[in-house]
Formats: structure tokens, C-alpha cells, sequence
């Protein structure tokens, strides 16, 4: 359980914290987004290695390649809504094309500013970032995937999108489950079908199977929060062993997770796949609790829809 | 005629030669943004094939990227790769020398030619410089046309705001774009207010394509402290070859036999 409420972002600025110590060349670079990206400390603690580019998102990603150009190893943190759409041909050209060592922080992803509405959603990052050649792409789930995927990226310099939620997420882990990086994590096996979710999805899934079980029905959670590379082996290992594949993810249907996995199941082991995303309209308001039972991806949506898929 | 001033005129009938036999390449810019190349680096930047893989380099960036066949002629002329081989395969299948910067071929420091990237490119490098407390100075050359990009805007500002006096750009003032007069296109005729009001010191170089002025106006901009610099270089496009002089056709137009061979008679009587 995740009583403190502790958030990825949080976790994201303890991770960097720590390797600043030893390592003067981690820089992180925001665009007026110190505050929520929770990168307050690190701003405070290591002033110069800060960069603040105020609110101007292509500059913010163009600057943190010519810092990387120069050894920097950069993080660069901004609302993915903006950072991934705003800054896409940065992203394309000065970060995956140079492949420097920048790693994109997209915050508050998906619908996590709630009632802010259509223009602070960003339910096609995972899309667009996957597309680039040379970048790769996460959504890690709990507080402590965050932290061993952050510490991952800063033992390799090459470009990542990483994207997180601006809530708390449940925990799914804990400190001394294994991490491997570009290996999906396995909360549970199934008989009868397995879901396969990213991001705060992942703990509603878990949900799903608990009352699936209920029922009667046996299915596998798989926690991939490595979108690209995707782990295959993992994915076709549990397709394998299931009647149904299902996908669940705070994307659009578009270009996601679903997408993703699809075209991998299409080509080595075909099945059904029911995809559960973000429809392709303009959202309703509200918090994005009250957002996922909507459009049911919370665990009681989950659960009904894989229900109803097995009948 | 000057050592630099040959030189460049040199390089002018590598660039026809190069453009010539791809039948693809940005002639009319290449000849307007030559003469500041072959001032950077043959005489003001502190870069070289032996250097190349220092930290302590000067760091260029050709942010208006569709002139990349003029950087190759210079790059090679400098031995940073076989001049000859850029020649003859410059936007050739399979080439490295393709049609905008690419880090694939030494001396180039990081993929452009999407306009409006280099300024950003360029603030980066000179904060990692004063971070590392080290000296190399970074130069970024921008067209008038690109000027319209807005990245731009937000680089200057951040320019100024660290006050980035080892940041040097350069604005080939050519006054043509693909589609006319750069005034009529999008007005930029003010672009030294412009800088200014952003906190730039701005050195104006009457002629741009005067290699003396040129050297003269980098010397400034170098000893300038306290805010980034930027020379306002006045160019013609087409610079050297009569025909091609102001006239936007030859923005990327492609020579017949006939038209490159005047092209290197009046290069060879300028160099005689």
C-alpha cells in the first residue's frame, strides 16, 4: 500500500537527487515545471545543474540536446502534453535523430489533469514518441518501478520518452522486486486470459484479476511498461497459455499499447485481443478516477469487459 | 585578392562543381553564406580534424541546413573527410553527403536542416560550456528566411537571459527565399532591432561577403562581454556568378552544361 501517497514524479526527483551526488554531469531541464514535476529539491540542492527554460517547450528540448551534445546527461521534465506534441519535431530531430543522451520526462500524462480538459490531456504521446526512430518509450506503474527505470536510464545515454502520472499509484511491487529493463513484469499468471496494462492502469488490472477470480475466471496480469522495445517474449509467452488478450491503457486507441501488442500478435500468434483505451473523441471532464470508470478502465470495467469477452 | 578572399572564391568552384554534377543542392545560398564559413574556419574558430573529438572545440551549427554542400566544400577543404568524395556523391543513393547536416560526416556536430533548430542547439552548447568552465565559444549561422521560425524567439530569449556571450550567431542576410524577396515573404527587415530588444548585441557587416569585414565583426563579437553577440551579415545570393546574383530562381535551380561552365570561367578570371 501506498499510504504516504507518494507520486513517480517524486520518486523521479529522489532518484536523480541521489546520482547527482557522485555525478556532475546529470542535468535537468525544465520549462516552468519545476513545481509539478516535483523537481523543486533538485533545483535547489544542485542550482547549477538546473536549467529553467520558462515556458517555451521547444526550447526546452532543443537546449537539452545541445546540452547533451556536450557530455551532459540530461533529464528534461514538462507536461507530456506538451512535451510530446509541442515538441514533437524537437523530440524527432534534436533528441532521437542526434541520439543524444536526453531523456524526456512527460508529467501528468494521459488524463491526469482531469477537469483541466482536452488541452492538458496527452492520450497520444506513447503514439507519437514510439514512431520516432531511436527513441524508446516507458510508462512505468508504481513508485518503485519508477525509481529502478530512472536508475536503468542513467547507465545507458541514449534517448527515452518516459511518461508518468500526476497522481499517486498503487503499489504493485516493492523494493526488492527484480527489475530488468525492456522485460515486462509479471504480477500473476492466467489460464483463462491475460491482461496486459502500462502505467496506473496496472493496479486496476490487478484489481480486474482479483474479482475475475471471484468468478471463477483465471486470468494473468502483465505489467509492460516498456512500450519500445516491447517485450515480445514475455507477451507471446502468456499469449500463449490464454483464450483472450486484453489491453488496458490511459492512451488513446490509436498507436498504444493495444497497438503495440497487436502488431505483434498479428504477426506471431494471432488471437483475439480486446483493447480497452480512451475512446477517439473529445473527453468528459472530471477527475481521472471518475475519467477511467467512464470509460471502464478502472478494475470493475476491466473485470466486466473480460467477462464478457470470454462468454 | 586576400589569402581568405581566394580561398572562398575557391571553394565557390568546388560548390558549382558539386551542385553541377548532383543536379540538387542550395546553390544561391551556398555562394551567400560562403565567405562566413571560410572566415570561421580558416580563420576564427578553434576547431580541426585533429581537434575534432576535443571537449574544448569551437561548435558550429549551419542552422539554415539546406546549405550543407557549401559546408562540405569547406569541411573537406579543412581535411575533415575526402573533399573529392563529397563531389562526386553528394546526394547520391547511399551517400553520406546527403542534402542537410548529418552527424555521419565529421565535422558536423548535430543533425539539422528543419529550420529553426540551431539557435536552441546552440544556447545548449554554450551552457554546457559555462557549466564545464570551459572556453571553446559556439557559433550558429541562421538564414533571413528562417527567420520567421518562432524557436528562434525562444532562443534568443534564453540566450540573453544567461547572458551568453560565448554565443555568437550569424543571420545570412540574403533578402531572397524560395518564394521571393524575404521582405515580401515575411517582413524581417528589422531583425537587428529585433535582437536587440531581446538583449543581443548586435554588430551589423555591411558586407557580408567581405571576408576583411567579416573577420573584423567576428574579432568584435569575441572580445564582447556579457551578452551574446550576433552578426547581421548582408550577402547577395548567388554571390560570384553573375546570373545567379539576386536572383531567387537559383535558390536550389539546377545549371545547364552551358550555365556551369560560365559559372567557372567567371570564377576562374575572378581567381586569376
Amino acid at each position: 500500500m501506498n499510504t504516504e501517497r507518494i507520486t513517480n514524479r517524486q520518486v523521479i526527483c529522489d532518484t536523480l537527487l541521489k546520482a547527482a551526488q557522485k555525478d556532475r554531469d546529470i542535468v535537468v531541464v525544465c520549462s516552468d515545471s519545476r513545481g509539478s514535476a516535483s523537481l523543486g529539491p533538485f533545483a535547489e540542492r544542485y542550482p547549477e545543474q538546473f536549467v529553467e527554460m520558462g515556458i517555451a517547450e521547444q526550447n526546452l528540448v532543443t537546449v537539452s540536446a545541445g546540452l547533451a551534445s556536450c557530455g551532459k546527461k540530461v533529464f528534461a521534465a514538462s507536461p507530456a502534453s506538451f512535451l510530446a506534441a509541442r515538441s514533437y519535431e524537437q523530440a524527432k530531430v534534436d533528441v532521437a535523430y542526434s541520439e543524444v543522451n536526453v531523456t524526456l520526462i512527460g508529467i501528468s500524462g494521459g488524463v491526469s489533469y482531469g477537469a483541466l480538459g482536452m488541452t492538458h490531456h496527452s492520450c497520444q504521446d506513447i503514439a507519437a514518441m514510439a514512431a520516432l526512430p531511436g527513441m524508446r518509450v516507458y510508462f512505468p506503474s508504481d513508485r518503485f518501478q519508477t525509481a529502478k527505470l530512472i536508475d536503468a536510464l542513467l547507465g545507458d545515454e541514449k534517448p527515452a520518452y518516459v511518461r508518468v502520472s500526476r497522481s499517486a499509484t498503487e503499489d504493485v511491487y516493492d523494493e526488492k522486486t527484480d527489475f530488468v529493463l525492456n522485460r515486462a513484469g509479471v504480477l500473476r499468471k492466467g489460464r483463462d486470459a491475460v491482461i496486459v496494462a502500462c502505467g496506473e492502469m496496472v493496479p486496476y488490472a490487478a484489481e480486474a484479476a482479483r474479482l475475475l477470480e471471484e468468478q471463477g475466471i483465471d486470468a494473468g496480469v502483465v505489467d509492460m511498461y516498456c512500450l519500445k522495445p516491447l517485450d515480445q517474449e514475455t507477451l507471446l509467452w502468456h499469449a500463449r497459455n490464454v483464450r483472450l488478450l486484453v489491453t488496458v491503457e490511459e492512451h488513446s486507441v490509436f498507436g498504444g499499447l493495444g497497438s503495440l501488442v497487436s502488431q505483434v500478435i498479428c504477426r506471431e500468434n494471432p488471437m483475439k485481443v480486446l483493447q480497452l483505451a480512451l475512446p477517439d473523441e473529445h473527453l468528459v471532464g472530471g477527475t481521472n478516477r471518475e475519467i477511467f470508470h467512464h470509460y471502464g478502465l478502472d478494475g470493475e470495467g476491466i473485470a466486466r469487459a473480460v467477462k464478457a469477452a470470454l462468454i | 585578392m586576400d589569402g581568405l578572399t581566394k580561398k572562398a572564391y575557391e571553394l565557390r568552384r568546388d560548390i558549382i562543381e558539386e551542385v553541377y554534377r548532383s543536379g540538387a543542392g542550395h546553390v544561391g545560398g551556398d555562394l551567400s553564406v560562403i565567405d562566413i564559413l571560410t572566415v570561421l574556419y580558416y580563420e576564427v574558430m578553434n576547431v580541426s580534424p585533429e581537434n575534432w573529438r576535443d571537449g574544448n572545440r569551437d561548435r558550429f551549427l549551419l542552422s539554415k541546413g539546406h546549405c550543407v554542400d557549401a559546408l562540405y566544400m569547406v569541411l573537406g577543404d579543412r581535411g575533415f573527410f575526402d573533399k573529392q568524395e563529397a563531389i562526386e556523391t553528394f546526394s547520391a543513393f547511399g551517400s553520406r553527403f546527403i542534402g542537410h547536416p548529418n552527424t555521419a560526416v565529421p565535422g558536423i556536430e548535430m543533425n539539422s536542416g528543419s529550420l529553426g533548430h540551431g539557435l536552441a542547439l546552440g544556447v545548449g552548447m554554450a551552457l554546457a560550456a559555462r557549466m564545464d568552465q570551459k572556453s571553446y565559444r559556439t557559433y550558429v549561422v541562421l538564414g533571413d528566411g528562417e527567420m520567421a521560425e518562432g524557436s528562434n524567439y525562444e532562443a534568443m530569449m534564453a540566450a540573453a537571459h544567461y547572458r551568453l556571450d560565448n554565443l555568437c550567431a550569424v543571420v545570412d542576410l540574403n533578402r531572397l527565399q524560395i518564394s521571393g524577396p524575404t521582405g515580401q515573404v515575411m517582413d524581417s527587415s528589422d531583425l537587428g532591432e529585433k535582437f536587440k530588444s531581446f538583449g543581443w548585441n548586435v554588430i551589423p557587416v555591411a558586407d557580408g561577403n567581405h571576408c576583411g569585414q567579416l573577420t573584423e565583426a567576428f574579432r568584435e563579437a569575441a572580445a564582447f562581454r556579457g551578452r551574446p553577440s550576433v552578426l547581421l551579415a548582408c550577402t547577395v545570393k548567388g554571390k560570384g556568378v553573375s546570373f545567379m546574383e539576386d536572383q531567387k530562381g537559383w535558390h536550389h535551380g539546377v545549371m545547364s552544361r552551358e550555365q556551369y561552365e560560365t559559372a567557372v570561367r567567371e570564377l576562374e578570371v575572378a581567381l586569376a
